[in-house]
């Protein structure tokens, strides 16, 4: 029968599947290409986002803490200046490695490796992909807020037991960031135009209430600020972070919730239009 | 008779081909276009094409670059939307039936889209994920194509360890994954050396062999006359003629060709001293080629009337031929 090819029924199950022409509900194929690509390859990469804001908990926590001494925390008790920068660094590794796995990853298998390409050629739709790499990035996102939280109870920097908390909510952080990366990487066509991604990333990073309090900034700019995405994650984590829960932790949920939405559809949209021309 | 080798594979493969046509009836046809049109804006990719392909057949579209080819091969794989007309694949729109189509077919792209961040063999067995097959059946069928591609002992190197060749036959293996009725390959052997590709045909005869649908396109008239049935000549989205190789040759040229070269600066001018000779003579910037039943004859004919060509050379009629004869122009430019 030499290579014996067209003979079973095996592919007869994938065929008796009638789904729309955009979702097979297949997501875990993409998922677990996504992990036995990451154990052979990237897991170095994947290693390194996580020591990325244990480094600056350290050396500014730490160190600049040394001089700082203890700050004014959410609930408007004092705490260390480590405890009060350790939840927004979280929602910044958080909104990193989502903004890394849905972005610079996914213009790379887009572009130049022509992964989604041959994916899409099988009887996956473009939902399965958008799910299943969205899924790679919170997994991520997962991973890297349970080793920094633990990073954190050994610094002495957790004191109630809501702090386990911030774990989900890191995960709905990066959801919200990798849905929107996805869609917009996907007008993207140049290198050039990715490092604009580096561009809106680094101020956000510094400026969004992460090492000091909103309140230096004149009003206009705090309304600025509060637009951006990052602030609400770094609110929100630092009040989980001492359990003090206020009228605003509702909004930042919300907001995340949208983003979520919106990047969701933006990103099936087109991926419709890219692939499915 | 291609039914043979599937039926004798074993008892229970036997078990699960019992709907399987009689040998007497017409061959089901497993791909119907009627007036297939695409447009890009104001670009017409593909202007009305229609054709239908019977399954076991291996159907070829020939044409040069740009004619079209490839934006067919996508309408047919579900992942280009045609602007007007009909398609069918197993009898099911691929507009509306994406995945369900794309479970039925193998596809072979024009440029290698292999994984590069998995090694060989997993290349295969993540592939087959993505139809949703289970492992159990995936293992041992992932074995068995590494067999057929001649890569069993690279099963577990680097993709980009793998040379021209190499990556093309695990890229139709790859394809083979889910065992599909019909397999698309675009311009399959474009880019591999001469060895390469006769390993290539070798497989891909195989597969004609055991009742595999073919569909390919290629600009290689040699590609054509071994591996397809039948065929289109496409050029500018329309099609040109169709038939056997045979039956195109027999119909849009002679049996011989005389081919002449006088130099590039004296094709064109003595081309007049030729007239007569032969059916047809064209007159290309190289060469001048006349168009004979009987080519010996023909260039004794030449070499009576006092003409000296640098080189001569007497061939058979290749599609390469019925293609200049029907557009004016080369398949490869």
């Amino acid at each position: 029968m030499s290579a014996g090819l067209p003979v079973t029924s095996a592919s007869d199950a994938a065929r008796d599947r009638s789904f729309g022409p955009l979702y097979s509900r297949n997501a875990r194929a993409v998922i677990s290409r996504g992990l036995l690509a990451t154990k052979s390859t990237n897991w170095l990469v994947m290693l390194s986002g996580f020591f990325e804001p244990v480094l600056f908990l350290i050396s500014m926590g730490v160190g600049l803490g040394a001089i700082v001494g203890s700050v004014q925390g959410p609930g408007g008790g004092e705490i260390s200046y480590a405890a009060y920068i350790a939840p927004a660094l979280l929602a910044v590794s958080a909104m990193n490695g989502a903004v890394y796995d849905s972005t610079w990853n996914v213009f790379f298998k887009m572009n130049f490796a022509k992964l989604y390409q041959g994916m899409l050629y099988t009887s996956l739709g473009p939902l399965d992909v958008a799910l299943g790499e969205i899924f790679l990035a919170l997994l991520r996102g997962l991973l890297y807020a349970m080793g920094f939280t633990a990073v954190m109870g050994v610094m002495g920097l957790i004191t109630t037991p809501w702090a386990l908390l911030m774990i989900p909510a890191s995960v709905l952080i990066a959801f919200g960031f990798a849905s929107i990366g996805m869609g917009i990487t996907s007008f993207l066509k140049t290198f050039q135009q990715m490092d604009w991604i580096n561009f809106i990333m680094l101020p956000m990073f510094l400026f969004s209430a992460t090492f000091y309090p909103l309140s230096v900034y004149p009003q206009a700019i705090q309304w600025l600020i509060q637009a951006m995405p990052l602030w609400h994650g770094v609110e929100l984590l630092r009040q989980i972070s001492v359990g003090t829960f206020t009228t605003a932790t509702p909004i930042h949920i919300g907001y995340y919730l949208v983003m979520t939405a919106v990047g969701m559809l933006l990103t099936t949209v087109r991926l419709r239009q890219l692939f499915l021309k | 008779m291609h039914n043979k080798a599937t039926v004798s594979s074993g008892a229970a493969a036997g078990a699960v081909q019992p709907a399987e046509e009689p040998h007497t009836e017409p061959r089901r046809i497993v791909i119907t276009a009627e007036n297939l049109t695409k447009t890009y804006g104001d670009v017409t990719a593909v202007d009305g094409i229609t054709f239908s392909v019977p399954a076991g057949e291996s159907f070829g579209l020939l044409g040069p670059n740009g004619a079209g080819k490839s934006t067919t091969m996508k309408m047919i794989g579900g992942v280009t939307r045609r602007t007007s007309g009909d398609l069918h694949i197993m009898g099911l729109d691929p507009d509306s039936h994406g995945p369900e189509v794309r479970a039925h077919l193998g596809v072979v792209p024009q440029q290698d889209n292999l994984d590069e961040e998995l090694r060989v063999r997993d290349n295969l067995l993540v592939y087959g994920r993505y139809f949703g097959l289970p492992m159990s059946y995936l293992k041992p069928k992932a074995d068995e194509l590494l067999e057929f591609a001649q890569l069993t002992d690279k099963a577990k190197s680097k993709v980009d360890a793998l040379s021209g060749g190499m990556k093309r036959r695990l890229t139709i293996a790859r394809s083979l994954i889910n065992e599909p009725r019909i397999l698309l390959l675009d311009e399959p052997t474009t880019g591999l050396d001469p060895q390469a590709r006769h390993i290539l045909w070798d497989r891909l005869f195989r597969l004609k062999e055991q009742g595999v649908t073919l569909i390919l396109t290629t600009h290689y008239m040699d590609e054509a006359e071994q591996l397809c049935d039948r065929l289109i000549v496409v050029d500018k989205g329309r099609i040109m003629a169709e038939g056997s190789p045979a039956q195109l040759i027999r119909e849009h040229s002679t049996r011989e060709v005389v081919e002449l070269r006088f130099g590039s600066e004296r094709n064109t001018t003595i081309a007049a001293e030729l007239d007569g000779i032969g059916e047809r003579l064209e007159v290309l910037p190289d060469r001048v080629l006349i168009y004979a039943h009987d080519g010996e004859a023909a260039l004794e004919q030449v070499a009576s009337r006092g003409l000296r060509p640098l080189t001569s050379l007497v061939r058979r009629s290749s599609l390469e031929d019925v293609f200049l004869r029907l557009t004016g122009r080369s398949l490869v430019e």
